[in-house]
């Protein structure tokens, strides 16, 4: 049986393989000309991009770092840094409340994640910024009682804290999610482990189950975070100057510039994202520790490892 | 019931089971199960997989809630106190007060993942407050050493082979200086060369007197080290005694064919 | 504070489906007065912090009920109306049509980013990259003001002579821009999905695959991908009502869809506040009954992982009802607590 297979296998080489022992790799034409193609086309959106006068990239140059730009800029990274760390702390809360053993605590938490999950961040921002009608004034005292304290909201919520407060309540709705879902990957195992050595109850979520959760929250939050970053592009419909929304309005003042201003605001929204995308990589590096046997090497490792191998294949190229 | 020698002495039995039942679903797992470890001796339970062995080791820590009946260990009743003719159930902290005393190796092993070797077995003392961070890594050190691994207190645990993360388990399992020590399956999940480590680790216990009940399919082992066998089918204990008897002369026609079976 | 760790609260086990475990077994051997019943502990916490969730709950009720400001009669005015509908039905449309096309085009951009060939797999990563990196606000301006940027669009040969030229600013309505902007958006997430899909499954699959002679192409369509839909399904329906929210986005080119019709409304009556909570109401209906479709969906792509599919929400309040009942029995009953 294993003979009649053996000799049915196709041309067993014969000899020795080439003159130098060398196997040729297969030519792949068609992977060539695929390749081929799409280069030209880039080629041509490229020059149209550089060329094409309606781009006017000495607009683009004059806005790119000005002070009125920069402004926004720091708006910007300001409200994301604020909802993040809210939504964040908004987020494990509600994460705490599902997954308890009280009913009521977990359909509360279920029900805001439903709520928010649901609205467009668009509206709750709209409504938020309306809030004044609703409420014109906070106040601080017994549930259905007097008030102690009382704010009156149109001082209370400046642009920027209506911002701040709509994106940390959407945030902390998906937030939750990425907590639960974090703390869930964690293998029963090690859940009941810690139960037969009669660890604590805070002990054992706060040294051994969160740690762990934390492999996979963290690539998830940060990816939230991008998330996050972008979406303040829409504080500006409650009138915060954001990055977006200065561009915005200069483009109002100065229509000619409409689209190097839209430049301005991508270029500059593509270097935030690519920072917290780098900062991720090394973060999710970290967490790996403990999880894998040995870390991924970084690129630069990579590119210098890469570099190596070219320049090994290079000499033995030219030494023939 | 039989039960040996030693247990006719005052001290009081190490593990009592009283009439236990347990239900997944609508599933009995276990059947009125009664069983008494006499201190400082090897109790091994065997059984056909699904019998209920895994399930009654883990209602002896409570780590599953029985349906009926309770379990006692050292005279202490486990997760549960006597009130009146009622038994009311435990504060979750004196629940987990209880299983720092009980030693529990599991069958994956389960150590934490994210902590060295040091940490894992130094984890519990410190944290239930029985001993300093130092003293505690003293004795984590000194165990580590005990069970073959004295050189890799810093690495980490996904780094070891199964059979040295098993040791490491019954390391940390230790720390506590537990009563008596559960083990689940301990070598099921270990590859066949690597059995022999673990099992030498467990025999060092054995004759060291502390008491033990394991669940194992070490037939051969069990032999060696067993004081008494317990043989369990759906959820019913049909057959116990010393191994000499219960291996060599089984008289429950489940446990000739179980034997069979393995042997 | 409640955690989530304690094991006997927790059980590895699924809860019991009804009809199970009688509180008091028959016991045939079980001795009757060495086993008293045990009367399960009190969680004070727990009950103290439920009664502080339910008493928020309520205040938030009450002042959404009672508040004036909200104009409940206005909302149920403005409900069905046609213009909230026409809008409604816009913003179905339009998510539909980017979820298909976004996925389609994602898949493309997909299949290009795992092959061999490094230019195609460069230029896939460079979409991806560019498209995830800036807000969904700033691509559909671009697009409204392509007009701008090439009046005409040509069709021809790379750097050679054209052959027909089409006027963009006619082109392009504002309902169009929206589908093309919402579309490329959506396509560099569906890549990532779709990818993310592929690689999920196990290569041994490929691998036996391959051990068996199957070609490539028929692989990656017999093996890998039905593989690969347990975990695009779950992310796509996700994204779907990211999608529908999102769709809100195009009110800033005035296209008609549910939040720019209501907003049109308002700027004419002022009754900022009932008209979005029209949308609110609206939104919230829609990305519902999404929802509980996914839900089942996903049920459906999970059989063959679990063992014992979870039971539905309608399945575990029956449960729930019938331990409520039982336990009240318990109680009334003489000689309970």
């Amino acid at each position: 049986m294993t003979e009649s297979l053996l000799l049915s296998a196709p041309a067993r080489p014969s000899g020795p393989p080439g003159p130098d022992g060398r196997v040729l790799p297969l030519r792949r034409p068609g992977r060539w000309a695929a390749g081929f193609v799409v280069l030209v086309l880039v080629s041509q959106a490229a020059h149209g991009l550089i060329t094409n006068p309606f781009y006017q990239w000495a607009r683009f140059a004059y806005w790119f770092a000005r002070p009125v730009v920069l402004d926004g800029l720091l708006i910007t990274l300001q409200v994301t840094a604020y909802s993040a760390v809210l939504g964040l702390a908004g987020g494990v809360l509600l994460a705490l409340c599902r997954l308890s053993g009280s009913p009521v605590l977990r359909s509360v938490s279920w029900t805001y994640v439903w709520l928010f999950r649901s609205v467009p961040l668009i509206v709750v921002l709209l409504f938020l910024y309306n809030l004044g009608a609703l409420y014109p004034t906070l106040g601080i005292g017994i549930p259905f009682g007097p008030a102690f304290l009382t704010f009156d909201e149109s001082r209370l919520a400046t642009d920027i804290v209506v911002a701040v407060a709509g994106l940390s309540l959407c945030e902390a709705a998906y937030a939750a999610e990425v907590v639960r879902a974090g703390v869930l990957s964690v293998d029963q195992g090690q859940h009941e482990a810690a139960a037969a050595l009669g660890l604590p109850r805070r002990y054992r979520f706060a040294r051994i189950v969160f740690p762990q959760a934390l492999r996979s929250i963290v690539p998830s939050y940060v990816n939230q975070l991008i998330g996050l970053l972008k979406a303040t592009s829409l504080v500006f419909y409650v009138s915060l100057l954001d990055l977006f929304g200065t561009v915005q309005n200069l483009a109002g003042t100065y229509p000619g510039d409409v689209v190097p201003l839209l430049l301005v605001a991508t270029v500059w929204y593509v270097v935030l994202t690519s920072l917290v995308s780098v900062a991720q990589f090394y973060v999710e590096r970290y967490y790996a520790r403990g999880a894998l046997r040995t870390v991924a090497p970084t690129p630069l490792q990579r590119a210098r490892a890469g570099l190596r191998d070219l320049r090994i294949r290079f000499r033995k190229e030219t030494a023939r | 019931m039989t039960t040996t020698g030693i247990a006719a002495a005052a001290r009081p039995p190490a593990v009592e089971v009283h009439g236990v039942h347990k239900w997944f679903g609508g599933r009995r797992v276990l059947d009125g199960v009664s069983l008494t470890v006499a201190p400082g001796t090897v109790t091994v339970i065997l059984g056909r997989s699904g019998s209920g062995k895994s399930t009654l080791l883990r209602v002896l820590n409570h780590l599953e809630k029985p349906e009926a009946g309770h379990v006692s260990i050292g005279g202490e009743p486990i997760g549960v106190r006597r009130q009146g003719n009622r038994l009311r159930e435990l504060r979750e902290s004196a629940i987990l007060a209880q299983r720092s005393r009980i030693g529990f190796v599991f069958q994956n092993f389960n150590l934490f993942p994210h902590l060295t070797l040091l940490d894992n077995v130094a984890a519990a003392p410190v944290a239930t407050g029985r001993l300093s961070r130092q003293q505690a890594q003293t004795l984590a050190r000194e165990l580590l050493t005990r069970v073959g691994l004295g050189d890799r207190t810093g690495a980490y645990p996904r780094q070891l082979s199964g059979g040295q993360q098993q040791r490491v388990a019954i390391a940390r399992a230790l720390a506590l200086r537990p009563g008596v020590i559960l083990f689940d399956e301990p070598t099921s999940a270990l590859d066949p060369e690597l059995v022999g480590e673990v099992l030498s680790v467990i025999r060092d216990l054995a004759t060291g007197g502390t008491t033990l009940v394991i669940v194992t399919h070490e037939i051969g082992f069990a032999r060696e080290v067993a004081d008494e066998i317990v043989f369990l089918h759906e959820g019913r204990i049909v057959e116990q005694g010393p191994p000499a008897r219960v291996l060599d002369r089984p008289e429950h026609p489940r446990t000739r064919e179980f034997l069979s079976r393995v042997l | 504070m409640a955690t989530p760790s304690d094991v006997s609260d927790v059980p590895a086990t699924p809860a019991a489906p009804a009809g199970s475990p009688p509180k008091r077994p028959g016991p045939p051997g079980a001795p009757g007065a060495d086993a008293p019943p045990v009367v399960p502990r009190r969680h004070v916490g727990r009950l103290l912090s439920a009664a502080a969730a339910l008493l928020v709950l309520a205040m938030v009720l009450v002042s959404v009920v009672r508040n004036e400001a909200f104009q409940w009669e206005v909302v149920g005015q403005y409900f069905t109306t046609s213009a909230v509908l026409d809008g409604l039905l816009l913003t179905l449309w339009l998510t539909g049509a980017v979820m298909v096309l976004g996925f389609l085009l994602g898949t493309l951009l997909a299949v290009m980013r795992l092959s061999a060939n490094p230019v195609l797999r460069t230029l896939s990563w460079g979409y991806v990259w560019i498209f995830r990196s800036t807000p969904l606000l700033v691509q559909l301006l671009f697009w409204f003001n392509i007009g701008a940027l090439y009046p005409t669009l040509a069709l021809g040969l790379p750097y050679g002579p054209r052959l027909f030229t089409v006027q963009t600013v006619n082109l392009l309505g504002p309902t169009l821009t929206a589908v093309i902007g919402l579309t490329l958006h959506e396509s560099a997430y569906a890549a990532e999905v779709v990818r993310g899909g592929i690689l999920s499954v196990d290569p041994g699959q490929t691998e036996a695959a391959q051990a068996l002679g199957l070609s490539r192409s028929r692989t990656l369509r017999r093996i890998v991908v039905p593989q690969a839909m347990r975990s695009i399904v779950p992310t796509a329906g996700n994204m779907l009502i990211g999608t529908l929210k999102g769709t809100s986005i195009v009110s800033v080119l005035a296209v008609h869809d549910l939040l720019y019709s209501v907003q049109l409304v308002y700027n004419q009556n002022y009754r900022v506040i009932p008209l979005l909570m029209v949308a609110t109401l609206w939104y919230i209906a829609v990305t519902t009954v999404l929802s509980a479709g996914q839900y089942h969906v996903e049920r459906y792509y999970a059989r063959g992982t679990s063992r014992g599919l979870p039971p539905t929400p309608l399945q575990r309040l029956r449960v729930r009802l019938t331990g409520l009942r039982a336990r009240l029995h318990a109680v009334t009953a003489p000689g309970g607590r």
